[in-house]
């Protein structure tokens, strides 16, 4: 017991020796977590001196932390709303980190390959097309046998970023959807059921004959489910996978403050429905030391960082948009 | 505690110690006071929590079905319906099934067949909730949906509960494993209240000729209606606020339907889910109220019981609490 005492103070005593570490807090999207995770990983061989704590509570917890200021940085899957950012003390800066593409999966005997555009996955995720044999799936899937069965929607049960993506594609796609449903982490549903969460969606269509949903790319891929070609903006089908989203990235439309929607973008090879996650900053840090390091480390995300992105089927940034993002990063003010 | 007083003290002066009892008592009301506060804070964090949706939509918010994140909408009919049915099949269920297993584990088992079957009741209430719902989801809801739901259909498909698509997760669903889930406290408190039927009561029903199931009925049963109506409330409080393996087969779709094939929501279920990525402020204090409306109703279903007990006491019930 002594003896265990003795060692405790030791290493205590050892501890205080070190150069205090700095730590640097972090709370809020749960989409980009593993990402993030494995960046702070890495990233405490590149500098030992400073540690990140991240707690992936959900973006409306992550909006409302950095708004009070009890972390040092916050995330967000979907961009912050007018009213949210207006309540911020100081200007807070939007900061896309990462991209994720959403796949429409789904359960049909033999599991073909299936195409979809826009107008037909929002008429059945509103429940115009009730079943498989419709002739708007059919025009679109030449020489694929459709069976004469009722269509089951499945839906996330949770608040999602997923979700955000997924219907904000829809309200883009279908003037429909948009007045009837809109977009937002989670909404709702004309139809269908909810699972909870990418596991309680696969779950769900795995185990129903003619079922749909949608889960986000890395998932689908990880869990091998079929999932189908969407068409794009150009009039291509296109398959989800890394390269078409970072595709869709570098055609969307980016405004200035990085709020912005990438669904649908005119890109010929993007594929349409993807989204980025956000850091959420302070122009002006509050504290200049940790303020000092949290900029050394977003600029080391943004080059060596962002390289990891794909063997965690992420979609790095394209060279444009990395570009614009270090320019923002190298502006913080500590 | 006590040391030998000293000779050189008279009896007569023996200083009486009264911190002992003085700061046990404060101790003990300490903790009795610190759970009421703490029922007080969570009432009023959840009050003040949820003052906007309260100003915005008042006593309406209770009895509108729309729940819409988008539009700022938000009613909680649904879920408080979703609620009370999905408590109530698992009352249906599990009562009946734990009350025989407590009758079967007091009365008629072997004494070596008690104890086993006693652990595994009890590691059922070891069990985390989100395991029955991961278990739910991949083995109970295909097995009800391939071969009991389609059964039940065509038995008692003419009553308007049983008709309707069936999809496997629904409202049903989600009783059933709310009904797992109460069965071990619904038995194990059942099972003290029948061990405490004086055994008198037993050997008079025989000297009077019962048979076996006469003296249940007669001298058990009756004898300790009001504890095993209490062991149901107790289970009826569970199955109100669980949470996360109802989530998983409920279906989460906030209609009310009359079939039980149909998918539901639970109060507890939607603030699992929308809670972690509600970002408005009316959509999180909407959700705040709900939290609200889920204490008041079990509140309220607990007083209610409670008034039923009274009216069930009477000569020779027996007593619980």
């Amino acid at each position: 017991m002594k003896r265990l005492l003795l060692a405790g103070l030791l290493g205590l005593a050892a501890a205080a020796a070190l150069p205090a570490q700095i730590l640097i807090n972090g709370a809020g999207a749960t989409f980009p977590q593993p990402i993030y995770t494995k960046w702070f990983d890495e990233y405490a061989k590149v500098d030992p001196s400073v540690r990140f704590n991240y707690q992936g509570i959900g973006s409306g917890g992550g909006q409302k932390q950095i708004l009070s200021e009890t972390v040092d940085f916050g995330a967000s899957d979907g961009p912050m709303s007018d009213e949210n950012l207006g309540k911020a003390p100081r200007t807070l800066w939007h900061i896309p980190t990462v991209a994720g593409a959403v796949v429409v999966s789904y359960n049909l005997p033999g599991s073909p390959k299936l195409r979809f555009d826009g107008p037909t996955l929002a008429a059945i995720f509103i429940g115009k097309i009730r079943k498989w044999s419709d002739p708007a799936i059919a025009a679109q899937n030449p020489g694929v046998s459709l069976p004469d069965q009722d269509i089951l929607v499945v839906h996330r049960s949770d608040g999602s970023g997923t979700s955000y993506i997924f219907t904000d594609y829809l309200s883009s796609v279908s003037p429909d959807w948009a007045a009837q449903v809109g977009k937002n982490t989670s909404v709702n549903w004309p139809v269908g059921l909810g699972g909870k969460g990418n596991a309680g969606v696969a779950g769900q269509i795995k185990q129903s004959p003619g079922s749909i949903g949608y889960v986000e790319l890395a998932y689908a891929r990880q869990n091998k489910l079929p999932y189908a070609d969407m068409k794009n903006a150009a009039g291509h089908y296109v398959a989800a996978s890394l390269d078409s989203v970072t595709a869709a990235l570098a055609s969307a439309k980016i405004p200035d403050d990085f709020r912005f929607s990438m669904v649908n973008p005119p890109g010929a090879d993007a594929y349409p429905i993807a989204g980025t996650t956000w850091l959420l900053v302070y122009e002006q840090q509050k504290d200049a030391a940790k303020g000092k390091k949290l900029v050394e480390f977003l600029k080391w995300a943004y080059t060596e960082g962002e390289k990891m992105a794909a063997s965690l089927d992420y979609s790095p940034l394209p060279a444009n948009v990395q570009e614009r993002v270090l320019a923002r990063v190298a502006a913080i003010k500590y | 505690m006590s040391k030998p007083i000293s000779e050189s003290t008279p009896p007569a002066q023996r200083p009486v110690r009264r911190w002992p009892d003085v700061s046990f008592r404060l101790v003990a009301l300490l903790a009795a006071l610190s759970v009421v506060a703490l029922i007080v804070l969570v009432g009023w964090e959840l009050y003040s929590g949820s003052r906007l949706a309260v100003a915005k939509f008042g006593p309406g918010f209770l009895v509108h079905s729309r729940w819409d994140p988008v539009s700022d909408e938000y009613g909680a009919l649904p879920f408080i319906a979703g609620t009370l049915v999905s408590s109530l099949i698992a009352l249906v269920i599990a009562v009946p099934l734990g009350v025989a297993t407590a009758l079967f584990l007091t009365e008629m088992a072997p004494v070596r067949l008690r104890q086993p079957v006693i652990t595994v009741i009890e590691l059922l209430a070891a069990v985390p909730s989100v395991i029955f719902g991961l278990w739910g989801i991949f083995v109970m809801i295909p097995f009800l949906r391939d071969h009991v739901f389609p059964v039940m259909q065509s038995v008692l498909g003419f009553l308007p509960f049983f008709r309707g698509p069936i999809y496997g997760v629904s409202m049903l669903a989600g009783g059933l494993i709310v009904a797992i889930m109460i069965l071990p406290i619904i038995t194990s408190v059942s099972r003290e209240i029948l061990r405490s039927v004086p055994n008198l009561q037993r050997e008079a029903a025989y000297a009077l000729g019962a048979t076996h199931w006469e003296v249940i009925r007669i001298a058990v049963l009756s004898y300790a209606r009001r504890g095993l109506f209490g062991a149901a409330v107790l289970g009826l409080g569970r199955a109100l606020g669980e949470t996360m393996a109802v989530t998983m087969v409920i279906g989460n779709r906030p209609d009310i339907s009359l079939s039980l094939f149909a998918p539901g929501y639970t109060l507890a279920s939607v603030i699992a889910n929308e809670f972690a990525e509600a970002t408005s402020d009316l959509y999180l204090n909407s959700l705040f109220e709900l939290g609200l409306v889920l204490v008041v109703l079990t509140i309220a279903v607990n007083a209610l019981a409670q008034l039923m007990l009274r009216t069930l006491a009477g000569p020779g019930t027996g007593k619980v609490n």
